[in-house]
């Protein structure tokens, strides 16, 4: 599905990315874990256009994406929550949805679409026409994920769902995440610092220290590494 | 009582006008975070179109007066669009200390090449609407140009309200206008949305640049810069980058203008409306209708 190789970016004279190497294969959760400023929001931006990459390629179905812009990468069903969340806060979350559908025309197709994101937080049809800067964090949160799903993707990826929201909720939202994986077949890339939640729902990992990929593994070998343990996991 | 009516109507028609200039300001700020300086001077090119079309269609007719007006709006968007094209958006990632040096540049090149195209001195405004004037029984006159003003002000506000909030294309200008990022992930062209705004928001100018010069009957190349700042003015005082506080401001401060310049303090209309400005300002720093913008995190 996607395969990422040798990926360097550059922040003016830093270096914030040295030759990231990844894949992600078909129907799988892969995740991207790391301390922070370690690399792995800048990955995710590299791999969506967000940002200009200085060297390396970005195989998305075998085509080569890097540099493209991030609204023609929309289009070739890749789809990228970022962090923080970012939904318009001055719309309501109705058409917060809509704007999700931005790039497709068939009306009854995106209504199907937005019943599916309903079916996995019916808290969004709760709250339809209220502006979206009036949610919770977690709310704002499914709201971004559906956002993104309303574009029907075969690629998602997620930057810190977790971040800042109710333990409660985070464990609702990973639940979901793994139910879009599996009911809708779409491959995920998660970037997240909860790496324990993150090994538990991934198929494979990779752990990034200061733009380089230090460790990969299957996520449940990963989660019995001592060097893991001891850096990721909260020690023993 | 009349006469305080009179200065209504009067201070409304001006306000109207000063409203379309300002949506302009107010809706290039909302997508770009920047004060197009330019804008002042695409109202000055609107009234000039009228002027130069109004050679070509027989004057004081509804029909082609609207036309006129049709035509100038299509001019102006074009020549927004491509100002925003050539001259904005290569500086769309630099500091915003560039394009706003270089608006005030554009605005200064307008002036001039009006000034080498049009000629500096003032022209004589053609009267492209019928003209008559409608007196009340009270005595209050509302001559043809100012109503046309109140209609053709309403239709296009009912109209920008419209496309911003009913239509794709304007949930997309807000959406640009929250967050670039975020709407650039959801597939939308920042740029084709920037240039529509541009594009909208330079006919409006042009309709207000033709429906000052019907009322006041001169037009020069420098016109643009008085009634320019004002609506820049009238879009702060409403809160910058809201659509109905830019409409509220220019209908305000036409207001206090008129009644101003009808009292014996007329000497000091623009000091007295700036100083109103300030003092709104201080104890509302958004705007009337502005909010001050808090983000969750």
């Amino acid at each position: 599905m996607l395969e990422v190789k040798n990926l360097t970016v550059n922040y003016g004279a830093i270096t914030a990315l040295r030759g990231v190497s990844l894949q992600v294969k078909q129907g799988d959760i892969v995740t991207l874990i790391g301390a922070n400023g370690a690399g792995k929001t800048t990955t995710l931006r590299a791999i969506s256009g967000l940002l200009k990459t200085a060297g390396g390629e970005v195989l998305y179905e075998g085509r080569n994406i890097a540099n493209l812009p991030a609204h023609e990468i929309v289009k070739l069903g890749m789809s990228h929550v970022p962090e923080g969340r970012m939904v318009f806060a001055n719309l309501t979350v109705l058409e917060n949805l809509q704007m999700g559908a931005y790039l497709r025309r068939d009306k009854p197709a995106i209504r199907k679409e937005m019943d599916y994101v309903f079916g996995i937080f019916p808290r969004l049809q709760e709250r339809l026409k209220q502006t979206a800067g009036t949610l919770s964090g977690g709310e704002q949160q499914m709201l971004a994920i559906g956002r993104a799903l309303m574009s029907k993707p075969k690629f998602l990826m997620l930057d810190e769902p977790s971040l800042g929201i109710a333990p409660l909720l985070v464990k609702t939202i990973f639940e979901k995440i793994v139910e879009i994986n599996r009911e809708q077949g779409i491959s995920i890339l998660l970037v997240e610092q909860n790496a324990n939640l993150a090994l538990e729902i991934s198929q494979y990992g990779y752990v990034l220290e200061t733009g380089r990929i230090i460790l990969q593994d299957r996520s449940l070998a990963l989660r019995q590494n001592p060097q893991v343990k001891s850096a990721y996991l909260g020690g023993a | 009582m009349t006469e305080f009516l009179q200065q209504l109507i009067n201070g409304l028609s001006l306000g109207a006008i000063y409203a379309l200039i300002a949506l302009g300001y107010t809706m290039v700020y909302g997508v770009l975070r920047f004060i197009n300086f330019a804008h002042s001077d695409i109202f000055m090119v609107g009234a000039f179109a009228g002027y130069y079309l109004g050679h070509y269609l027989p004057a004081e007719n509804l029909g082609c007066g609207l036309l006129i007006l049709a035509g100038a709006m299509l001019i102006c968007a074009l020549l927004g669009m491509t100002i925003e094209r050539l001259a904005y958006r290569p500086l769309r990632n630099r500091s915003k200390l560039n394009v706003l040096i270089t608006a005030i540049g554009v605005s200064l090149l307008l002036e001039n090449a009006g000034q080498f195209f049009f000629g500096a001195k003032s022209k004589a405004y053609p009267s492209l609407f019928p003209v008559h004037n409608f007196t009340s029984a009270g005595g209050i006159v509302l001559s043809s140009n100012q109503l046309a003003v109140f209609i053709v002000a309403i239709l296009l506000l009912v109209g920008l309200q419209f496309i911003v909030l009913r239509t794709r294309i304007g949930t997309a200008m807000r959406a640009v206008s929250f967050n670039h990022i975020a709407s650039s992930l959801v597939g939308i062209n920042n740029d084709v949305v920037i240039s529509f705004t541009f594009g909208l928001g330079s006919a409006l100018a042009a309709a207000g640049g033709i429906l000052y010069s019907v009322n006041y009957q001169a037009i020069d190349p420098l016109m643009g810069v008085l009634p320019g700042l004002k609506a820049f003015v009238a879009a702060v005082l409403g809160g910058i980058g809201n659509i109905p506080g830019a409409a509220l401001g220019g209908l305000l401060l036409g207001v206090i203008e008129t009644f101003v310049n009808g009292s014996r303090y007329s000497t000091y209309t623009d000091a007295i409306a700036f100083a109103l400005l300030i003092l709104i300002l201080l104890f509302r720093p958004a705007g009337l209708l502005g909010k001050l913008q808090v983000e969750k995190v």
